[in-house]
């Protein structure tokens, strides 16, 4: 592909949350992103989730600010309601085509008033709420939607349907009412094409053992989720449909269209709904008054990620809910007429009967099935689970060169895997394009900034109707009135609609001919609009901060028009406040710190490499520092991956692409002794031996590892036949010939995880050992091999490996935390004694292997943890930004973190892992420079006593003691490291920190207005 | 006159949870009470105990501070700190005569507007039971309800 025909653009297919990341992701690094959705708007079901587990973290919270930036990222298009019909072309430079439906609103109309869903007399089932509550065929998917713009239901618009009604169109105040409106066909342009279409949740109604869609009580986990969510159908009042009564006791089925080839097509494990059910059932209980019995039926317990086994043991002794292991095979109603009876047989193999309020059914994840085969159609391969196939050492490259794939397309995930994959998608889609990069993104004219120095307050108010919305309730011109009667304000005008375009011309000539150097918009809410406004200023040659927004929409005008007076009332008190505020306002500075594009990332395993390498992709210089003579860390001793690839040979070609790429230098047998400096400019100095040197990067990354635990049990360390799961893939690798000769071996799980002392679950022993007895058997069909396991966790499609185990003949047997297996050793061979809960009787095992799936441990990272002044969780892994949205970068500006020093994981999720710390540190390298935003705080060293108060409680370590000059060893604020919270300014003793935009000043002259007149 | 007593609330709602469930209250078109004034606040901890003894002494006859849920503040811990604040302020308000139930902490995410309209009831049902503040300045005459009592 020859560089000057690359196309510097790229199509993602799916706007849920991974496509969402990978856009923005894209979009900041320099390309021009294309965001298809299918549906009217972005969001995915993420956006219909309640809570996201394992912190229960407000799923809408923590999305909706991403959903907001992509909506107003000027190189994002968002093509909603439309489908992905063909690629051609060559990976560089596709043709994309995108059919789009009809929306039958104007997009650059609509205005979001919701007046058309207000007069629709079509009643509709609402999908976006499964079904639980009605919409009109005139609606907005969601409170929160992007883009938020209405659209009107074909199937179910009267109009559409028999030409008649039109009642939308009528009293549409925009005129943004198209019956006329057709289906497009689109082509587009793109360097290449990542697939984020996400999962399709498994239908139970095929299953009718269960009852649902026959017994009202019997809900999937997704309407559930609904029905817990403040903004769902039931505004977050636990309700169950039979009878609207409050649920006192609550069962969730688990494995629903999972790990089940009788019932469904799905073999493989969902992966989410083990943990998905336990948050729900612990949120229902906080939700539940009087007190609610929960309980969870399930076969095995997979809380396999960071968190999750603490959220699961928590569930159990703090929240008292039941855990029962078995598999419920029928569910019938209940004489009663709400509620149902579940019949299932328990662990001793009784059958029980046991009634419930509720029935919460934990659906799967699968693909959906037009979808895959458009995707086979395109040249995509799918797996035997019928997701789209990767490698485990390019873990978002899809079988056709140039199209990616990230989130659940790939295989069922939860959110923070699927984040790491979409960035890890943009950073390979990107790499491909890194010559056209900035090619067909916008470049903005800067206007230049007024000097308002000695002006006086000059005030423009600008007060919306926002068509009826507020003057339908706010007397606005009563309002404006009022507004002329405040000290500084020289003009002030209502608008029909402030936002639209002739409203943005009128405030920018405004501002020229009357000289404004203030401006107070009273609209609908600074939280859609601000930006759009603070635009507005910039390009009319006044600092952004000189806008201050009076919500009397939102927070007036919609809560309050059942009194009118009271609402113009405070709409003018409102308006006084921002008034005697905006008069306070200073211009603020954005400032900016260049970023030295180099990376060094510490630590030379996969991780490491992976990261390495994707750096240098996109044309950056990275060092490496090892400690050890080599490169490969912890994977030299892997022997094979849950997809079947070698992995010695897979890890020889990585070293030498690593050792070979001339952006890459390797420092080995080298550690960190000092760091200084911060995001950008960091200066870190490297022991190699007797010689130290000093690099100069902009990022780093911390990619340090684990390490395998030494078991202190089960005789190891005692007898030779006992070894761990790694001294076993020694073998493996070295094809030790005992090992085909052996007759019998018993693998032990979870040594050294999940117990008091080390809880958490290291998530990959149980497919580990999978890969290795099946290895054993295939050198000896005829040996005996048995696990004994605690919960086998083999999630997502590594089930395929346990079902292929139990069908070739391993025996698994459980046992319990209070019960451990023994061990013997005896001439003839250990014995390993055991209680069998099926049989209800201790068993001896004779055996010649005794295999140990040991816990993967952190190294001591302490020193590394003080240098980048980042936290470190009570286990031993580094602590990521953000559990859901930011997991592979600290809280810290400019440092990343990947691979098993964040947590246990195999090689694909470490190499996925990499590349979404190397997207993000792309973002952040490719524009060279940081821009801080304005609202900073700000020390008046005069002021300062020294205490230290402030850098104690900064979360981003901005502030510091300056060094040098006439105010040194007093505290200054580093604005590029301040996010302008304002804790320290709260916090100082000495009045010495002002927050810049929320001044005491300025806050007090709020107070003051709102309180006075 | 208490018949007639419309409470004046402060409200300072911080922008990623309080505020936006203030938004969502409107987008779901909930009503609640409008004698209450929302300033917004990068984060509560933000919120300097000058914040709300200024307020009370202004005049305002009830101030309450809303953050994100308690573990879930996007400043970490900027909620925790508030709350301190908010209840050193109340320990204020108790010694120099004042009721302390006038200043509250909340806590909700940005996707209970039902909660938010919930709280802007309560707090305000809690003033109006409560009477205007003591400080309040009358306002044609400038005078507090205390300076006329003595």
């Amino acid at each position: 592909m020859n560089r000057a025909s690359l196309t510097g653009a790229v199509v993602v297919s799916g706007g849920g949350i991974a496509g969402i990341q990978a856009s923005l992701d894209l979009a900041y690094a320099g390309y021009k992103v294309y965001l298809v959705e299918r549906s009217p708007a972005i969001g995915g079901v993420m956006a219909q989730l309640d809570k996201t587990f394992p912190t229960n973290d407000c799923a809408m919270c923590i999305m909706s600010p991403k959903l907001v930036e992509v909506g107003r990222h000027p190189d994002i298009e968002i093509l909603t309601l439309s489908e992905i019909r063909g690629i051609e072309g060559e990976p560089g430079s596709f043709r994309v085509t995108v059919e789009q439906k009809p929306r039958y609103i104007d997009l650059e109309k609509c205005i979001a008033c919701g007046r058309c869903a207000g007069k629709c007399p079509k009643k509709v089932v609402d999908r976006f709420n499964r079904g639980l509550s009605q919409r009109r065929a005139a609606y907005v998917l969601y409170p929160q939607a992007v883009p938020l713009k209405y659209l009107i239901d074909e199937a179910e618009c009267i109009y559409l349907q028999k030409k008649k009604c039109g009642a939308c169109a009528k009293i549409c105040p925009a005129g943004a009412v198209n019956f006329e409106d057709r289906a497009r066909q689109l082509t587009l342009e793109a360097g290449a094409v990542i697939f984020s279409s996400g999962f399709e949740p498994f239908d139970p109604s095929a299953i009718d053992t269960l009852g649902y869609g026959r017994i009202p009580d019997v809900l999937t986990s997704l309407e559930f989720e609904r029905i817990l969510s403040a903004s769902g159908p039931t505004r977050g009042h636990l309700k169950r449909p039979s009878d609207g009564a409050e649920p006192r006791k609550i069962a969730w089925l688990q494995c629903i269209g999972s790990r089940d080839i009788n019932r469904s097509e799905n073999f493989h494990c969902s992966s989410v709904c083990c943990m998905y059910a336990i948050k729900q059932a612990i949120i229902a209980k906080e939700h539940a008054d009087p007190p609610l019995e929960g309980a969870i039926f399930y076969m095995d317990m997979r809380t396999h990620g960071k968190g999750f086994e603490d959220c699961y043991n928590q569930a159990r002794e703090k929240h008292g809910i039941r855990f029962v292991r078995s598999r419920v095979h029928t569910v019938d109603p209940s004489p009663s007429g709400g509620g149902a009876i579940l019949r299932y047989v328990g662990e001793d193999g009784l059958p029980s009967r046991e009634e419930f309020d509720l029935v919460v059914l934990s659906i799967g994840l699968q693909s959906e099935r037009p979808l895959r085969e458009r995707l086979q159609e395109l040249g995509i391969a799918l797996t035997e689970g019928r997701f789209v196939r990767t490698d485990t050492f390019d873990p978002t490259a899809t079988t056709r060169k140039g199209i990616y794939v990230c989130g659940a397309l790939s295989g069922p995930k939860d959110i923070p895997q699927s984040v790491i994959e979409a960035e890890g998608a943009a950073l390979r889609a990107g790499a491909d394009l890194a010559p056209a990069r900035h090619r067909l993104t916008s470049r903005p004219p800067v206007t230049a900034e007024r000097d308002l120095r000695g002006e006086p307050p000059r005030v423009g108010v600008f007060v919306c109707h926002c068509g009826i919305n507020i003057n339908g309730v706010v007397d606005v011109p009563a309002v404006r009135d009022y507004a002329r009667s405040l000290p500084y304000v020289t003009y002030v005008t209502d608008n029909l609609y402030s936002c639209s375009q002739d409203t943005q011309n009128l405030i920018r000539a405004k501002i020229e001919e009357e000289g404004l150097n203030r401006v107070v918009i009273a609209a609908c809410s600074p939280k859609t609009h601000e930006p759009l406004f603070q635009k507005t200023l910039a390009d009319a040659g006044v600092n952004k901060y000189l806008l201050e927004f009076v919500n009397i929409r939102n927070q007036d005008s919609w809560v309050h028009m059942e009194d009118p007076p009271a609402a113009t009332a405070k709409a003018k008190e409102l308006l006084r406040m921002a008034v005697s505020k905006a008069v306070l306002l200073s211009p603020l500075a954005e400032e900016e710190i260049q970023i030295l594009p180099r990376a060094l990332v510490v630590g030379g395993g996969i991780a490491g490499m992976a990261a390495a390498k994707a750096l240098s992709s996109q044309g950056y210089p990275v060092e490496i520092v090892e400690r050890e003579a080599e490169l490969g860390g912890q994977a030299r001793f892997l022997h094979r991956t849950a997809r079947g690839e070698e992995i010695s040979s897979r890890l020889a070609d990585l070293i030498r692409e690593v050792e070979t790429d001339p952006r890459i230098t390797v420092h080995r047998h080298a550690e960190l002794i000092q760091v200084e400096g911060f995001v950008g400019n960091f200066r870190s100095t490297i022991r190699q031996g007797t010689e130290t040197k000093t690099v100069e990067h902009g990022v780093t990354f911390l990619a340090t590892g684990a390490r395998e635990h030494r078991p202190e049990e089960y005789l190891y360390g005692e007898d030779p036949r006992v070894i761990t799961g790694l001294e076993l893939d020694r073998r493996l690798r070295r094809k030790d010939p005992r090992l085909g000769e052996l007759q019998r071996a018993v693998f032990i799980q979870c040594v050294g995880s999940r117990e008091p002392s080390r809880p958490y679950c290291s998530r990959v022993c149980c497919t580990h050992t999978m890969i290795s007895a099946l290895e054993l058997l295939d050198r000896n069909p005829q040996a005996q091999v048995v696990v004994l396991y605690r919960d086998i966790r083999t999630y997502g499609e590594r089930e395929g490996l346990y079902l292929e185990a139990r069908k070739r003949g391993v025996i698994f047997i459980r046992y319990d935390l209070e019960d451990k297996p023994r061990v013997r050793a005896t001439p003839a061979g250990l014995v390993v004694e055991a209680l069998d809960p099926i049989l209800g009787r201790r068993i001896a095992l004779g055996t010649d292997l005794l295999v140990l799936a040991a816990a993967v441990v952190p190294h001591e990272s302490t020193e590394l943890a003080r240098f980048f002044k980042v936290p470190v969780n009570a286990d031993g892994f580094f602590v990521e930004a953000h559990v859901k949205l930011n997991p592979a970068a600290f809280a810290t500006e400019g440092v990343f973190l990947c691979g098993l020093a964040h947590y246990p994981k195999p090689i694909d999720e470490s190499v996925a892992q990499a590349q979404a710390a190397a997207a993000a540190a792309t973002v952040l390298l490719a524009r060279g420079k940081l821009t801080a935003v304005g609202t900073t705080a700000r020390v008046e060293p005069l002021f300062c006593s020294s205490c230290g108060v402030c850098l104690a409680v900064c979360p981003y370590q901005a502030p510091r003691f300056s060094e040098k000059g006439p105010f040194a060893g007093r505290a200054e604020i580093n604005t590029a490291l301040c996010k302008g919270c304002g804790l320290c300014v709260a916090s100082c003793r000495s009045g010495a920190i002002q927050l810049q935009g929320f001044t005491d000043a300025q806050t007090i002259a709020m107070i003051e207005a709102a309180v006075s007149g | 006159m208490t018949d007639a007593f419309e409470p004046r609330i402060l409200a300072y709602c911080c922008r990623y949870c309080a505020y936006a469930a203030a938004d969502l209250a409107g987008s779901m078109r909930l009503a609640y009470p409008p004698n209450v004034r929302i300033v917004q606040v990068p984060c509560t901890g933000r919120i300097d105990a000058l914040f709300l003894l200024r307020a009370i002494e202004a005049g305002a006859d009830g101030v309450y501070v809303a953050g994100c849920l308690e573990g879930e503040c996007h400043f970490l811990e900027g909620n925790l700190r508030a709350r301190k604040r908010v209840d050193f302020v109340k320990g204020v308000l108790g010694e120099i005569g004042l009721e302390p139930e006038r200043v509250e902490m909340f806590n909700l995410s940005s996707a209970m507007g039902p909660r938010f309209a919930e709280i802007a009831r309560d707090m305000t049902e809690r003033i109006r039971r409560l009477g205007p503040s003591p400080l309040r300045t009358d306002d044609a005459s400038g005078e507090t309800a205390l300076g006329r009592c003595a």
